[in-house]
């Protein structure tokens, strides 16, 4: 009988994921081959980590998540010494120290020491509550302070602080989560998916703080009560659980002299710099990478199983995908989430669903998804990446997943869609199949898409399947079916029209830019300058005194309330009510010009002066001094209410037949500040010699013996117009209601950038007058005019003044000495 | 531990990751002129000369939008990662990329 060759010892430091992994992977290639001892400094068996995050939430129990129990290690002949962890590595000795007095020598060992919880060095991190998010221990120190109604701060918007806070919400607690960034899993969604994602949070009772930067943890009695933010607000909190991020636990490497980077230091076979100790899972650093994830342990215990068994495989490296575990809230992410150079963007956004869905295609192959609300297919876009196939072929359907596209690859499209099958759907807002539509169009000879819009639901709602639509419509029909143009879209990020967007916004209260693009299912993730500004007009008309503005969606001179001009200099042009100036103004405005050096002084075609060539950084003391003249800010650069042009009027002239300047004068003091789809002019003359051209103004007053005639819709610019008459009225002041209604029918109904003389020729004249000669709809139309200038007519240059947006005018550093790379 | 290698680029702190607005961007004045350091959306920053390449208009008061910025005078859009001028302009100019790392949140120009 031969002698059996005594087995080599392995020896694993870490009783975790990859640890025990790895040793699975030995087991399986050649279970006789080792003597096994694990070392784990938890006191239990080996657990699925990755699932503690539903035993927080209380979704599951630990014994639903163990691995390996005790009955394993003893079937494997493996020696377990949980709770002592290992403090030194003799590797001249060969053999480990652990704690309780233990050594055991190794001829193999493996390092698998995870890694450690960042803690924020913050005031207050060593007070009792503060935890951090990593093993069991920590989970039952969460449960055990979750009393319901306490509540819980969670530090860091990541996968981790998210799960947490989601976890101790579902206790009971109310959960927290402040975040340094506006987009929440930033390293792993868009802008637009983690706008969903703090929505979908908040509908699951979970706040969010975005933006917000942690000073200090306030405590009582030795335990946490609240986190102090840098704008000086405290969160009251009973818990307050750090989830920063992770550091690779490399104390024991680099102590036993391994090199070690940001990892341990590994090779293609997971060999350190000793070839007799290799190193797995989180610790590691390989080709410069370190990973938090299980899915790249589970391909280095693969290879390192290999390669402990006589193996030659080699590990080269990972791609990475992310799954968010909250239930119902499903989100995905893999590779270039974010698009890059040469990168292009497919955008399906399924507002019913509440849908997001973000391919990044590169060289014609897919580079990265992110995927939100619907992640059924992120396996499939991941294997598609990973295996680099050309996708050109279905990039039409590739955005609608799977079962879409492989019902139609290989066909050229019309024949794929002949090829379909009756009941794939193809509608997926209002769930229309192909069968329904081809039945709709054939029973009831509809032939435009309209028609089936109306029939069947299909292509009404987000409008994504309307080339499908389109190919059914014209397979029934042959020839007969002609491709038809809807509304002209706001841009080519999504195909509505100004109008939809502007009724959807107000119907669905949409209150912010994010909001509008998921529910209206834009097709960029982020918006371009066209729609970006236009939305925030449209949301700063619908909901005055709600709505944030969103200054960066501004073009610059309404983001700093001056006019660009070509060599980058500002210009600056204070209001002159009605054109009407004093000496002490004037004074005060030579003051300014030779304090500043301003280049240029030059009288405006709108009876105003414009100081031109003023420095950026300079603005605000500019500003200041003509504030304190008791001079704001003229939007001469505003899609807003401009200059209000008058004439002398009775006060003067010998032919006035009314008080022209004193109408513009208050008329220019109520409508200041009012921002509108483009420029808007006013003028007012007294009399119909008309010396203040008011019949070439968006809105003109002519002044007679009777009262005031109303025009609307001229312009003196690209094109020249003159005024229609819009109505005659017999007091000013219902010349004031009047005109005011008229501006805010424009307000609400015009597209952006549409100037009134325009909209005028697209709507009608008689729309108009309607509106200006019902008094019931014209009081409405005031009141809501008055109701928004409650916000409004505020001086922007005096906010900025007193330190608003001051970023925009202070450079970000002092002046350095530099000549660029 | 590597041996020291020099750096060939030295690296200049000029403040905070977040002392730009999201979808915004700050200027550095330099004596070789300003540099425009922008922060897209999803939390990327970039750096370039603050010059269009069609008549020099300052980037820095662009609309940025996805990762690319649209020029305050005439509409150019410049792609931030290359300087390169976008769209129907592609080929006709490119603004110079200025080396930019973040460490700890902060950002670090290159220069020789
Ligand atoms: C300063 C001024 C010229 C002057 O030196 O007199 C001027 C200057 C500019 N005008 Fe004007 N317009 C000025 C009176 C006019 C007038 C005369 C008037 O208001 O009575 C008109 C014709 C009337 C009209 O508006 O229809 C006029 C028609 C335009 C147009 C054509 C608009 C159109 O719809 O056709 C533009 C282009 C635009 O707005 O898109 C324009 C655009 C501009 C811009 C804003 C160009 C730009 O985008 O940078 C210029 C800004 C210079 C600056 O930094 O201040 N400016 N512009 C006048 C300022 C008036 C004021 O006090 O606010
Ligand atoms: C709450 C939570 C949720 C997660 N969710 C996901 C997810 O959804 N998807 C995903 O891919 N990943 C997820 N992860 C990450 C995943 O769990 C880790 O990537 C994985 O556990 C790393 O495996 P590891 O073996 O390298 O480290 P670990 O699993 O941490 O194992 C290391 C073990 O070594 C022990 N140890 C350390 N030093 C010593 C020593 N000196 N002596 C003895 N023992 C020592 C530690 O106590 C630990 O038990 C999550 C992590 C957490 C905490
Ligand atoms: S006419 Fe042309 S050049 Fe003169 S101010 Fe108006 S926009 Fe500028
Ligand atoms: S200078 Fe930038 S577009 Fe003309």
């Amino acid at each position: 009988m031969a002698l059996k060759t005594p087995r080599e010892k392995l020896v694993v430091i870490g009783n975790g994921m990859a640890g025990c992994r790895a040793v699975q992977e030995v087991l399986k290639r050649d279970p006789d081959r080792y003597h096994i001892t694990i070392f784990g400094a938890e006191p239990r068996v080996n657990y699925d980590r990755i699932m503690l995050s539903p035993v927080l939430a209380g979704e599951k129990a630990f014994a639903d998540i163990v691995l390996n129990d005790e009955a394993w290690y003893a079937d494997n002949g493996i020696v377990l010494h949980a709770g002592h962890a290992v403090e030194g590595i003799d590797r001249e000795a060969r053999l480990v120290r652990a704690a309780g007095g233990i050594e055991v020598g190794y001829d193999r060992l493996i390092l698998a020491t995870g890694s450690d919880p960042i803690r924020l060095p913050l005031p207050g991190a060593d007070l009792n509550g503060v935890v951090t998010f990593r093993d069991l221990d920590d989970v039952e120190a969460m449960i055990a302070a979750a009393r319901p109604g306490a509540e819980a701060v969670v530090i860091g918007g990541g996968l981790l602080g998210i799960e947490a806070a989601y976890g101790l919400s579902k206790r009971g607690m109310s959960a927290t989560v402040i975040h340094l960034l506006d987009v929440l899993m930033e390293r792993q969604l868009d802008a637009s998916a983690g706008f969903l994602l703090t929505e979908a949070l908040a509908e699951k009772g979970v706040a969010t703080e975005l933006e917000a930067q942690s000073e200090e943890i306030v405590g009582e009695n030795g335990r946490v009560a609240g986190l102090r933010l840098t704008d000086g607000r405290v969160l009251p909190c009973d818990l307050l659980v750090m989830a920063v991020g992770i550091r690779p636990a490399t104390g024991l490497a680099k102590a036993a002299g391994l090199d070690v980077k940001r990892g341990v230091v590994v090779d293609d076979t997971l060999r350190t710099s000793d070839p007799a100790v290799y190193a797995i899972g989180e610790c590691v650093e390989h080709r410069g990478q370190c990973y938090g994830l299980v899915a790249p342990i589970w391909e280095m215990c693969r290879t390192l199983g290999d390669a402990l068994t006589g193996g030659a495989a080699t590990y080269e490296g990972s791609s990475l995908s992310t799954r968010l575990k909250v239930s119902g809230v499903d989100v995905f992410s893999a590779g270039k989430h974010l698009g890059g150079v040469g990168c292009e963007d497919i955008v399906f956004r399924d507002a019913g669903r509440g849908v997001y869905k973000r391919i990044v295609l590169e060289g014609g192959k897919v580079a990265g998804a992110v995927l939100f609300g619907d992640a059924a297919d992120g396996g499939w876009y991941f294997d598609l990446m990973k295996s680099g196939q050309d996708v050109a072929a279905i990039r039409e359907t590739l955005v609608f997943g799977q079962a879409v596209t492989e019902g139609l690859r290989g066909l050229d499209p019309s024949a794929a869609v002949a090829a379909m099958a009756d009941t794939t759907e193809v509608c997926g807002c209002n769930g229309v199949c192909k069968g329904e539509i081809v039945s709709a169009i054939n029973g009831q000879g509809l032939t435009t898409l309209e028609s089936v819009r109306a029939v069947t639901k299909a292509s009404a709602s987000c409008g994504t399947c309307t080339p499908l639509v389109e190919k059914l419509l014209k397979l029934s029909l042959g020839d007969a079916f002609e491709i038809q143009t809807g509304p002209k879209p706001v841009c080519s990020c999504t195909p509505r029209g100004h109008d939809e967007v502007r009724r959807r916004l107000v119907a669905e209260d949409l209150k912010s830019i994010p909001a509008v693009m998921q529910a209206l299912e834009w097709t960029t993730p982020d918006g371009c300058s066209s729609c970006r500004p236009a939305l925030n007009y449209y949301l700063v008309c619908a909901w005055p005194g709600d709505y944030r503005d969103d200054t960066q969606s501004r073009f610059i001179n309404e983001r700093v309330h001056a006019n660009i001009q070509k060599d980058g200099t500002y210009s600056v042009v204070p209001r002159m009510w009605g054109g009407v100036t004093s000496a002490d103004e004037l004074r005060a405005i030579a003051d300014v010009v030779d304090k500043f050096e301003i280049p240029t002084v030059k009288v405006t075609g709108g009876q105003r002066i414009d100081l031109l060539g003023v420095k950026k950084d300079d603005l605000p003391a500019v500003w200041a001094d003509l504030n304190a003249a008791g001079m704001v800010s003229g939007h001469a650069y505003a899609k807003g209410l401009r200059t209000v042009k008058t004439c002398v009027g009775t006060d003067w002239c010998r032919f006035g037949t009314q008080d022209s300047t004193g109408l513009g004068v208050r008329l220019e003091k109520f409508m200041w500040g009012s921002w509108s789809p483009a420029k808007v002019k006013l003028g007012v003359s007294g009399c119909p010699r008309n010396c203040a051209e008011a019949t070439c103004k968006d809105i003109g007053v002519i002044c007679v013996d009777s009262g005031y005639e109303i025009h609307v819709g001229g312009a003196a610019g690209l094109h020249i117009r003159g005024t229609e008459i819009l109505t005659k009225v017999a007091t000013e002041q219902e010349a004031i209601w009047t005109i005011c209604a008229v501006m805010q029918f424009y307000r609400e109904n015009a597209w952006y950038l549409e100037r009134i003389y325009k909209w005028m020729d697209r709507i009608g004249l008689p729309a108009i007058k309607a509106q200006a000669e019902d008094p019931q709809a014209r009081r409405a139309l005031y009141d809501r005019f008055a109701y928004s200038q409650r916000f409004f007519r505020v001086d922007p240059w005096a906010e900025r003044v007193a330190g608003r947006d001051s970023h925009e005018f202070n450079p970000l550093s002092r002046r350095m000495e530099f000549e660029p790379v | 531990m590597n041996a020291l290698v020099k750096d060939p680029i030295a690296w200049t702190d000029v403040g905070a990751v977040t002392d730009i607005p999201l979808r915004g961007s700050r200027r550095v004045p330099t004596t070789g002129g300003d540099i425009a350091i922008f922060r897209t959306g999803d939390g990327r920053v970039f750096a370039l000369r603050d010059r269009c390449p069609h008549k020099g208009g300052p980037l820095s008061q662009g609309i940025v939008h996805g990762h690319a910025v649209t020029c305050p005078l005439h509409n150019w859009s410049i792609e931030l990662a290359t300087g390169e001028a976008m769209g129907a302009d592609r080929g006709k100019g490119c603004a110079p990329v200025v080396p930019l790392e973040v460490r700890d949140g902060r950002l670090f120009l290159g220069r020789m």
